[in-house]
């Protein structure tokens, strides 16, 4: 329930430890839920047998169900749903709009251009052991950021970020429009397989990918856990951040690049899943306040927790049929964050 | 009804019968469905065909026949423009349907189905396009090279197949699998295999590796419609399985590649089809 109504009043040392306790109460759930989603499943296996030294691994199927198909996906679901979250966390407080998402600036729909171009075109690159298709969408997603950011800053000094959002949006369009028309040079096989990829997918059934997208992930961490006090500012106007000493140039452009690094990861990890990046920050902030030393982590922590879960149900709930987990979040975040609208009078403040 | 009136009837009919396809022989053909197109060739109306689909590449002499789309981007104003008596499409495709109805066009349906409905459908085009005599004996053709590969390897025992048409290159991310039924299913069971996935009453069936894993299917077969796939990818692909070492099919190394599109296209190369898929299953009932 929303906390700062109730705790108005209440000394400032008590509000503390409160958002604090919330913090931690995140924390504790992504944990859980990273904890306790490789036990869920299909299949009923014997955490014995699976820990059981005695059976050789290649031998031992509960092992590799539990190693292999569950806990890379529940670990690859928690660090795209963490991204995704402070992605938008940092995007929203950079764009001072409060339906950027970490998409809107076109890193998806470049990241989708790459992979449908690889799946089409049957391109066999590969780098260092990286897939074709992550790589080419990583790719995709940097070069429509780098066009975006291009476009932000050739007019004049400082990084404009209505030309930002403007070019984004646009380039959304474009490489949509792109997107169609390489899907229409495509046979029937191939268009299916495009689609099912932007519907995303964590199962990446190895520890690999994990490893590819960590150091980009990491970088990207690093650089969100400098930001929150200059965002604070900058959410009240670029000149009054300068006005209390903020270097608003850097700081946008650290929020930039990193907030693009970090989805453009996750996209190569488990493709452009939708709405974590927008209802996740829209939830935290209803929760704990618009504060962003505490929104970003806690965002981090909620959307790892919640992708993790809708993971779980989309590999479980018609199996053996695999659902698209880009439809779960959807259909679950969709209707779940109307009603936060609707009952909570247009969103945060 | 005399018996003298009953035969004089029945020979009248017969004999209207057999106007019947005559009247209404298609002189110029257009199919967009690849297994069709194949079919229309093989039952010896080819010369009438004047225009294929955008992805139909059997028999060679579609290559230097106008191409007029595919399922979804069908070209009508060229298909009319080629004013054909017959127009060969998927029932999906609605609006064009409904266009060349307007354009007093006949057309000839095709509808997605399990092996005994693609023989019955290559009959039915027999009798719409006057072939109704070769189209039956393809028919029969195709029928009877699968009872001889159903009937050869009748008395092996059956092995777990799983038989995977769609996957992401080099990962085992949207790996999709034959449910129990269609034409897919059908060659696994003709080809003396049975199907991980029977139960799964679709076509197709996406799995996680989860359901591999419990899957356990003792042969995988993995199809591809890429015939230029070069032999170290081939290599490489078939590697990616090893990922889930627990599949009986991966321990035995035994995870089959089968290239070429009349895996995936149901149509007269079917019992080929069937045969090669038998041959990875029963390799020991094929030898000589």
């Amino acid at each position: 329930m929303g906390l700062l109504p109730v705790v108005a009043g209440v000394t400032a040392g008590a509000r503390r430890r409160r958002v604090w306790a919330v913090q931690i109460g995140f924390l504790l759930l992504a944990v859980l839920a990273v904890l306790c989603a490789p036990l869920v499943g299909p299949t009923a296996i014997s955490l014995r047998q699976v820990f059981d030294p005695t059976i050789a691994f290649a031998d031992n199927v509960d092992a590799q169900i539990f190693f292999i198909a569950r806990l890379p996906r529940t670990l690859a679901g928690a660090l795209v749903g963490g991204a995704l979250a402070a992605a938008g966390v940092v995007l929203q407080a950079l764009l001072r709009n409060p339906l950027a998402t970490p998409f809107t600036l076109g890193v998806s729909a470049g990241a989708s251009l790459g992979a449908m171009l690889v799946i089409t075109f049957g391109l066999p690159l590969t780098l260092a052991g990286i897939p074709a298709v992550p790589l080419a969408s990583f790719v995709g997603a940097l070069a429509a950021v780098g066009v975006v950011y291009g476009l932000a800053t050739m007019r004049r000094q400082g990084l404009s970020t209505n030309v930002l959002l403007l070019a984004g949006v646009t380039l959304n369009s474009l490489f949509s429009a792109i997107i169609l028309f390489v899907q229409y040079l495509a046979d029937f096989t191939q268009s299916f397989q495009a689609i099912r990829w932007v519907m995303g997918n964590l199962d990446v059934s190895s520890y690999q990918p994990l490893l590819w997208a960590l150091p980009m992930l990491l970088v990207a961490a690093g650089a969100f856990a400098g930001l929150p006090r200059a965002l604070n500012l900058l959410t009240l106007g670029t000149d009054s951040a300068a006005a209390r000493g903020i270097d608003v140039l850097r700081t946008q452009r650290l929020a930039f690049v990193s907030a693009s690094l970090a989805t453009g990861a996750a996209v190569a990890l488990g493709g452009p899943i939708g709405f974590i990046g927008i209802i996740v920050p829209h939830l935290v902030r209803l929760l704990i306040g618009a504060d962003h030393r505490f929104v970003l982590p806690a965002s981090a922590c909620l959307g790892a927790t919640f992708l993790v879960v809708c993971d779980t149900a989309a590999r479980t709930l018609l199996s053996p049929m695999e659902l698209p987990v880009g439809v779960i979040t959807a259909m679950l975040g969709g209707p779940f964050f109307l009603w936060l609208l609707v009952t909570r009078g247009g969103g945060p403040r | 009804m005399t018996p003298v009136c009953r035969l004089l009837v029945s020979f009248a009919l017969a004999v209207w019968v057999a106007a019947l396809p005559a009247q209404t022989r298609p002189g110029r053909i257009i199919s967009i469905v690849p297994a069709l197109t194949e079919a229309l060739f093989s039952m010896g109306a080819g010369p009438r065909v004047v225009g294929v689909g955008s992805f139909d590449r059997h028999p060679a002499e579609v290559d230097s026949l106008p191409k007029v789309g595919g399922l979804i981007d069908p070209d009508m104003e060229q298909i009319i423009a080629l004013t054909p008596d017959l127009v060969v499409l998927y029932g999906s495709q609605e609006d064009q349907l409904a266009q060349l109805e307007r354009a007093g066009i006949s057309v000839f349906v095709y509808a997605h189905g399990g092996l005994n409905d693609t023989l019955a459908t290559i009959r039915e085009l027999g009798v719409r396009t006057g072939q109704r005599m070769p189209a039956d004996a393809l028919a029969d053709r195709i029928g009877s090279q699968i009872t001889r590969v159903s009937n050869r390897v009748a008395d092996q025992p059956k092995p777990r197949v799983m038989l995977v048409f769609g996957r992401e290159p080099g990962t085992l991310s949207n790996v999709y699998a034959s449910g129990g039924i269609g034409f897919l299913h059908d060659m696994v069971e003709a080809a003396g295999g049975d199907n991980v996935f029977a139960a799964v009453a679709r076509e197709s069936v996406q799995l996680s590796s989860e359901s591999i894993l419990t899957a356990a299917p003792d042969i995988i077969i993995e199809l591809s419609y890429d015939e230029r796939m070069t032999p170290a990818r081939q290599v490489a692909e078939r590697a990616v399985w090893s990922r889930l070492p627990a599949i009986p099919a991966v321990r035995a190394g035994r995870v089959h590649l089968l290239l070429g599109n009349e895996f995936v296209q149901p149509g007269p190369r079917m019992g080929d089809a069937t045969e090669a898929i038998a041959r990875a299953l029963h390799p020991k009932a094929f030898q000589e």
